[in-house]
Formats: structure tokens, C-alpha cells, sequence
């Protein structure tokens, strides 16, 4: 059992890697906002829905114009991605200034409500849009990557069975992983990155040392909406078919890695993201076996919740999170 | 020539005064010392002239400006700048880190140019480090630069506060209770600090104290609240012998001492 665990690892690693930076940039929409505001943004998954709606509807647009065959697929990829970036970005600052600044003096509770109404008006707009225009909620984008790659890991170690790659998985891959860096360097190296760890930690205090805290919560709402409605463009290139309902579980599952990394922290959230894709994997290409057929695949996400569940009975901050101490 | 001028000023919370009608005049490169019993309104004072409360009413004039009804970062800004009496610190980040945030007005590096590596932002960047080294060198925290804020001791975490204050470049510099919790060696330490502060960068500073040796040894202006009203206000040495002041505040024991 354990010889035919081993030879899937190769592509369970590059599966559930791949998976795993969809998750991680989500997360660090949740964790940023959690972080600055102590407020759970149930809206970002559904960012994240629309950013993959612009995202198709853009590169349907362009294939309609011809540009598809007259561009390469990469130049089109990263035009959209920035287009998206950029209306999702407007739309996250957009809800946090109509719906979560009004609220900001309020008990915690209110503004999650909001949030979750929020996130259900996103999905019937979307939902409202698309009808319209396509007849059927349920859209299929352009396949603009086609190539696989055969990864020979067995011929690395003979225990390896070999690994396949589609094309749009490296995309994925490589353009989460330049959006982490990117905020990393921001969060960590720019005098904005600087306020907003200033805010999180005291926003009365950041404002006292001339930081404008409602520029640093609108620029946090822009930049976590952003880099989730780019990923809505990679996951909607990666899996071709998307609809209204996508960024609920997707959400959910994003929060989870933000929570198992201890939330509020941004690396914690990338971990997190990429632990659990990886665990979703393991889970969905060894279920079976592990069990002896009780169990298969579909149970992937007990198998994460699970893991998750165990983490935070023994570390309830999260991996890299901070126990919280009381203020007195 | 008067920086900062405040007239009337009432702050009410609910059918509590806080404070009522306080005037008071700040001339420029003094040192003031607002003093008076627990909950005599002078946190509250602070806060209104920062811009964390809107005062009910009155006016806050810094050089002829009107700065009550700005936000707080806009407050900073114009020119006032704060610590706090129970140290508020962004604990988590380096000492440098900290007196970096307060230069944020004056830092201009985006993403971009963070990015590209500008030369221009790189040249910024190094300067902005070595003007927060000068002044955590001047309050004397310089070997400290990456330690974490909340591992500092008490007495460097008060100086840091000042140093951070500094780094926004203020024209009136607002200390509440600075010298709490200090040994005498410290408090002494601080009095100087204080004065060479005031005349290196040309400061006004306000402070509230609890400290009576160190408030007569370092104010040139008093001004007493007392329940919200301001009941006296003078030189030290007025105040010292103001029998209203005594009643409220010093008691007779303090006098005889003094």
C-alpha cells in the first residue's frame, strides 16, 4: 500500500501545489481584511466568483474579435489578468466604502451579516448578468492552454510513477506564486505595506502618526480584491466551465487555509492555502486505499476539515499565528 | 508669538463635562505643563487637540489655523505629535520599523518603485533609515534598531514613543504622564532629554504630569484643570503658592515640601 501512495506523490504534489496557490491567494483577501478590521469578508469568494466571470467574458470578447488567433495566449492571459485585477480591486474597495464603512463603529456581528448578504447579491447579479446575456448561468470559457507536459519523475526514482502537467496549471502556478512575492514585498517594504501592519496592530495610534487609516483599509480591500479576482481568471482558465456558485465553497475552503495558517497573518494564509491543496489531493488520490474502499475520493474535503480540526485543538492561533493575548 | 491657541473648549459625553471652556495659550519653544487630579480632563484635552475627539465646542488654533474637525492623520500633519500615558506601541514591529511609521507623511516610495528598484525611492529609502537612526541615536536606542517594539524595556519603550513622535517632525509635541513608572535616574534622564529636544528641534512641547519636581523643575507655564475647569494657571511658582491650586490638588504637605 504504502509503494502505490508513494508513486502518486509526484502528482498529488504538483495537483495539490496547484490548488493550493488558488487557495493561498484567496486567503490572503480573508486575512488581510481580518488582519486590519477583525472582520470575516464573506464577500471575497464571491470577488473571487466574479473576477472569473470579467475574466471569460473578456477572453470570450477577444477570442469574438479575433485577437486570440493574433495574440499569443500568454500576452491575452496576462492583458485580462490586469484588466480583472484592477474592476475587481474597484469593486472590493467600492463594497467596503458603501456597505463596511458605516459600519465600522458597530458590534462585530453586523457587518459579517453584510457581508454575507453582500456575497449573495454578487451571485444573482452575476447570476442576473449571464442569463441575460449567454441564456445560461453556467459559462465555458475559451481553452486557450492545451499542451501537457509529461513529467518522466520516474525516471528521478523508480518508486515515482510519472506526473502530467497541463499547461495552464504552470500558468496558475507561476502567476500565484508572482502575486505572493509581490505582496510580500509590499506588506513588508513599502511605507504603505508599513501603515498597514501599523493600522492592524493600532488604528488609533497609525492615525496618530499621520497614517490615513481609510486610505489603508480602502488600498487592503483593493489589493485582497484584486489578487482574488485575478485567481477567479486562473481557476476560470484552469477549469474551463464556471457558474454564480463557484466562490461559496472556494470562499470557504480559502478561509479554512486563512484560519489554519492563523489568521490576520499573511505568510501564515500562503501556507495554510498551499498545506491544505496538497492534503486535499493526498486525500483525493488516496482515500480509497487508505480505507479499503469505505471512503472514496468525494470525502477529500472530510479528510482536510479534518486535519484542520486536529491543528487547531492543539494550536488554536493557526500555524504561524500569534497567541492572542488579552487586552487589559 | 503664541503656536497654539485654544479657546473655549468644551467637551461633553453624554451628560458628563469632561471639560468645559478651557482656554489657554501656548507660546512658541515653550514648555507647558497641564496638571490636575485623576479624571480632571486632561487625557481628554490631549485627545481633542490630536483630533481623536471632537471637542462640543470651542476652537483649537495651531498658528492661526483652525485644526478642530480634522481627522487625526491630518492633525499629525499639520504639526502635533503625541505619546501616550500608557505606551502604545505597534508591538510586534522592529524599534526601527516603529519611528518609521511616523515618517510616513514624508516617504513617498510606492510599489513601483519599490519594484523597479528605483533609484530615487533607494535614496529615500536610506535616508529615511539614517534620519530614524539619528533619532533613535538621540534618545539613545540606537544599538536597538531590530529589536522587537514589546521587547524593549519600560523606560526604552517610553523613549521610542518619543523618538517615533519626533520622527513626524511636529512643531508642538504632546507627552502625557512621560515620566510614570520612571525611577528617579530615569525621570532625570527625561528632563533633559526634554530640554534638549525643545532646543535642538526648535519644539513646543505640552506635557501631562503627574510628578510635581519634575513638572516645577521643567515647565515654564502651568495650567491647572481641575473637574473639567481650568482653576489656575501661571508661572510654577504662582502656582505653587495658589491656594485654590492646594485645595484641589497639591495638598498642604506638598507645599511645605516644596
Amino acid at each position: 500500500m504504502l509503494n502505490e501512495i508513494i508513486q502518486t506523490i509526484p502528482q498529488v504534489l504538483i495537483d495539490g501545489l496547484t490548488l493550493g496557490t488558488v487557495y493561498a491567494v484567496i486567503a490572503l483577501g480573508y486575512t488581510m481584511v481580518y488582519g486590519i478590521l477583525e472582520l470575516i469578508n464573506f464577500a471575497h469568494g464571491e470577488i473571487f466568483m466574479t473576477g472569473a466571470f470579467i475574466g471569460t467574458t473578456l477572453l470570450l470578447l477577444f477570442t469574438g474579435i479575433g485577437w486570440i488567433s493574433a495574440l499569443p495566449a500568454i500576452v491575452m492571459l496576462l492583458t485580462v489578468l490586469i484588466i480583472t485585477a484592477v474592476l475587481t480591486g474597484l469593486l472590493g474597495m467600492g463594497i467596503e466604502r458603501l456597505a463596511y464603512r458605516p459600519l465600522r463603529h458597530a458590534p462585530r456581528l453586523i457587518p459579517l451579516i453584510t457581508a454575507i448578504g453582500i456575497s449573495f447579491v454578487l451571485q444573482d447579479i452575476v447570476r442576473f448578468i449571464a442569463e441575460l446575456s449567454k441564456g445560461s448561468y453556467i459559462v465555458t470559457g475559451p481553452n486557450l492552454f492545451t499542451n501537457q507536459l509529461l513529467l518522466k519523475t520516474s525516471s528521478i526514482s523508480s518508486i515515482f510513477n510519472d506526473a502530467s502537467i497541463k499547461a495552464s496549471f504552470v500558468i496558475v502556478l507561476v502567476t500565484a506564486v508572482v502575486m505572493m512575492i509581490g505582496l510580500d514585498i509590499f506588506v513588508n517594504r513599502t511605507k504603505w505595506g508599513m501603515a498597514m501592519r501599523a493600522v492592524a496592530q493600532d488604528r488609533e495610534t497609525a492615525s496618530l502618526m499621520t497614517v490615513n487609516v481609510n486610505k489603508v483599509i480602502a488600498i487592503t480591500f483593493f489589493i485582497g480584491s484584486a489578487l482574488g479576482g485575478a485567481t477567479g481568471v486562473l481557476f476560470a482558465v484552469q477549469y474551463g466551465t464556471i457558474d454564480p456558485y463557484i466562490g461559496f465553497i472556494l470562499g470557504l475552503k480559502a478561509f479554512t487555509a486563512a484560519v489554519l495558517g492563523g489568521i490576520g497573518n499573511i505568510r501564515g494564509a500562503m501556507l495554510g492555502g498551499l498545506l491544505l491543496g496538497v492534503l486535499e489531493m493526498f486525500a483525493s488520490a488516496n482515500l480509497t486505499l487508505l480505507t479499503g474502499g469505505v471512503f472514496g475520493a468525494e470525502y477529500k474535503d472530510v479528510f482536510a476539515f479534518a486535519i484542520l480540526i486536529t491543528v487547531l485543538l492543539f494550536k488554536p492561533e493557526g500555524l504561524l499565528g500569534k497567541p492572542a493575548t488579552e487586552k487589559v | 508669538m503664541p503656536i497654539l491657541e485654544v479657546q473655549n473648549l468644551t467637551k461633553k459625553f453624554g451628560g458628563l463635562t469632561a471639560t468645559q471652556e478651557v482656554s489657554m495659550t501656548v507660546e512658541k519653544s515653550s514648555i507647558t505643563a497641564v496638571i490636575g487630579p485623576n479624571g480632571a480632563g486632561k487625557t481628554t484635552f490631549f485627545n481633542m487637540i490630536t483630533g481623536i475627539y471632537q471637542p462640543t465646542s470651542g476652537i483649537i488654533l495651531l498658528e492661526n489655523e483652525k485644526i478642530n474637525g480634522l481627522k487625526p492623520h491630518d492633525v499629525s500633519k499639520a504639526g502635533i505629535s503625541r505619546t501616550f500615558q500608557n505606551i502604545r506601541l505597534f508591538n510586534q514591529m522592529s524599534v526601527l520599523e516603529n519611528v518609521l511609521v511616523g515618517m510616513h507623511t514624508h516617504l513617498k516610495a510606492g510599489l513601483l518603485g519599490i519594484l523597479f528598484n528605483l533609484p530615487v525611492i533607494r535614496k529615500e529609502e536610506k535616508e529615511a533609515e539614517m534620519h530614524a537612526y539619528h533619532l533613535l541615536d538621540y534618545v539613545g536606542l540606537a544599538d536597538l534598531l531590530n529589536e522587537k517594539a514589546t521587547n524593549l524595556s519600560y523606560g526604552a519603550q517610553r523613549r521610542l514613543e518619543i523618538a517615533r513622535a519626533l520622527a513626524a517632525n511636529p512643531k508642538v509635541l504632546l507627552l502625557d504622564e512621560p515620566a510614570a513608572g520612571m525611577n528617579p535616574k530615569e525621570t532625570k534622564d527625561l528632563t533633559e532629554l526634554i530640554h534638549r529636544m525643545r532646543q535642538e528641534f526648535n519644539l513646543t512641547v505640552i506635557l501631562i504630569e503627574h510628578d510635581m519636581k519634575l513638572v516645577m523643575e521643567i515647565s515654564e507655564h502651568i495650567v491647572v484643570l481641575d473637574h473639567g475647569v481650568k482653576i489656575a494657571e501661571g508661572k510654577p511658582e504662582d502656582i505653587r503658592n495658589n491656594p485654590k491650586v492646594i485645595e484641589a490638588y497639591l495638598g498642604s504637605g506638598a507645599v511645605q515640601a516644596g
